[in-house]
């Protein structure tokens, strides 16, 4: 959509990177995505595989590694894939290129993962977020961009959201520095774009909100009167209505008062509500009660409910 | 360190100027006054990415410092704020190499340097756009051909002032729209920290097709020295200057 009027690298399979300065080697793999300011590649070093990201933009490059390594630096939870390397290349042709590379996270989107495993996830996948949100404001920064695209839940088990792209997580009290307009409280006329706790948790809202709207919507006359009602005819979400209506409406301070809230919400649901809503799920899709009689679906529906945690 | 002040001028224009001087010799002019030129060329729906007659675009920004972008309407608010920062950035490495090219000899460049010595000087950099004062003159084209477009340039106006106003720094606007009505450019709003309240003042649209762009650009790069004129005389005048 964009007129960009620097060169688009196409780096091809089986390509090799060398490092200008500290001349580790990289074998290029396949094309992960391409973004506003490069494109991740997957590679392997040392038979182990890797994430590269590499664009000749070196001045964005460095802003991202910059955050990169101060995330790394906070203790305790990992906020966004661990850095391995920063270096230049030049390509053949003599343009000097800027790459930095990453631990590769294996995983599904939001959306993916839900349908496979469920909706009573979402509950978890927002503790999770907003867990790591508490640590990440605790530690002076804010996420800035978060949106779905931005998130992946691990393949690997247990199954956890992670970060992968923290180009717009900006130090707290500074503009914000890179934002999408649907999950962007400005665009919706809700807030500033001043970065602070609850700038991340209105969008941490949008995620949600938008995981039922796949085609997203735009803001009208009454933008606050249309994003309480949109949330409002999402069923599913129901229970967490309370406390995304909130985080939207900027009443929150910071990550740990909605994590409590949402926690509180988890504990007081009953078990029996949620098997009764596993009949969407794939597990009870499958079993389709033509024959059996009634007797014999409320016993699987007891056993069904014993053995969902 | 005192902090500095960065002027800019923004075009928003969707066409070739066929009046008056060559808008990138004007653009040219302003870069060596310290005045960098960014310019957002406006596509209709139906337009190519590379339409004739916008050309143009690149070259005033390239000669003027700045930055330029080709956007559809939809996409404006996003690319006005991201064109603004960009450019920010951009003119205060152009600082930062100049002094590095003073301490490390004429040759240095950023680029020169080792990826990690220069993540400490975009970290520098950062702080510098992040905390300096901001004048920027937005000029309008409003010319027969925006009148569809102008909706969503206010708009876009209204946004970037959102994203500024989030900054450490200060921050002031004035708009501008040309052709004027018996001057190249008409005033819509006087130099101010936000830009909420233009709904009202946002100008109609100004007859006939011509599309003076070289003189309107004059006319705002005088628009800086006009205010430091002011200045000189008015001492007080910080207090229509929002504190962050």
């Amino acid at each position: 959509m964009m007129h960009q009027t620097s060169k688009k690298l196409n780096l091809v399979p089986n390509t090799i990177i060398r490092g200008k300065w500290h001349n580790h080697v990289y074998t290029i793999r396949r094309k992960l995505g391409s973004g506003a300011i490069g494109s991740v590649y997957l590679c392997t070093i040392n038979q182990k595989y890797a994430a590269l990201k590499i664009s000749d933009k070196s001045t964005s490059m460095m802003m991202e590694v910059n955050v990169l390594k101060s995330l790394n630096k906070v203790q305790g939870v990992c906020l966004g894939p661990s850095l391995m390397d920063v270096d230049d290349w030049i390509a053949p042709d003599g343009q000097a290129y800027t790459f930095y590379v990453m631990e590769y996270v294996r995983g599904y989107s939001l959306q993916q993962f839900l349908s496979r495993n469920g909706r009573e996830w979402v509950g978890v996948l927002m503790l999770q977020l907003l867990h790591d949100l508490k640590k990440l404001h605790e530690a002076g920064w804010i996420f800035g961009d978060l949106k779905e695209e931005n998130l992946l839940v691990t393949i690997d088990t247990p199954s956890r959201v992670r970060w992968i792209d923290v180009g717009g997580t900006t130090q707290m009290g500074r503009a914000i520095k890179e934002y999408s307009e649907f999950y962007d409280r400005g665009y919706w006329e809700m807030g500033s774009r001043k970065a602070e706790p609850s700038y991340d948790l209105f969008a941490l809202a949008m995620v949600f909100i938008s995981l039922y709207y796949p085609k997203q919507f735009a803001k009208d006359k009454h933008p606050q009167r249309l994003l309480v009602k949109k949330l409002q005819d999402i069923t599913t979400l129901r229970p967490y209505r309370p406390a995304l209506q909130k985080a939207l409406l900027g009443e929150y301070q910071t990550a740990g008062e909605m994590e409590q809230e949402i926690s509180s919400i988890i504990s007081r649901m009953r078990p029996r509500h949620t098997s009764r809503q596993k009949t969407s799920g794939p597990a009870a899709a499958a079993f389709v009660p033509e024959v059996a009689g009634l007797a014999v679906v409320s016993a699987m529906y007891y056993l069904f409910s014993l053995l969902l945690p | 360190m005192k902090k500095g002040t960065l002027k800019q001028i923004l075009l928003l224009t969707d066409g070739c100027s066929n009046k008056g001087e060559d808008p990138s010799a004007v653009a040219a002019l302003a870069f060596e006054q310290g005045i960098s030129v960014n310019v957002i060329g406006i596509l209709d729906d139906d337009q190519t990415e590379h339409p004739q007659g916008l050309e143009e675009v690149e070259q005033i920004a390239l000669s003027g410092g700045g930055i330029s972008q080709l956007v559809y309407t939809k996409a404006l608010s996003q690319t006005v704020q991201m064109v603004t920062k960009q450019a920010m950035t951009q003119t205060l490495q152009g600082f930062v190499n100049a002094e590095l090219k003073q301490i490390l000899g004429p040759e240095q460049t950023m680029e020169d340097l080792a990826p990690d010595k220069r993540g400490e000087i975009m970290e520098v950099v950062e702080d510098m756009g992040e905390t300096c004062d901001l004048e920027v003159v937005v000029l309008v084209d409003t010319s027969a051909s925006m009148r569809d477009k102008l909706l969503t340039v206010k708009e876009a106006l209204i946004d970037l002032s959102i994203s500024l106003n989030a900054r450490i720094g200060r921050n002031r606007f004035c708009i501008f729209s040309f052709p004027g009505r018996r001057k190249d450019i008409q005033k819509v709003l006087d130099w101010s920290p936000r830009l909420d309240n233009i709904s009202s003042v946002f100008p109609k649209l100004s007859s006939g097709g011509v599309t003076p762009t070289g003189p309107a650009l004059r006319e705002a790069m005088y628009q800086f020295s006009k205010k430091s004129l002011l200045r000189s005389l008015h001492k007080d005048d910080a207090s229509n200057i929002e504190e962050a």
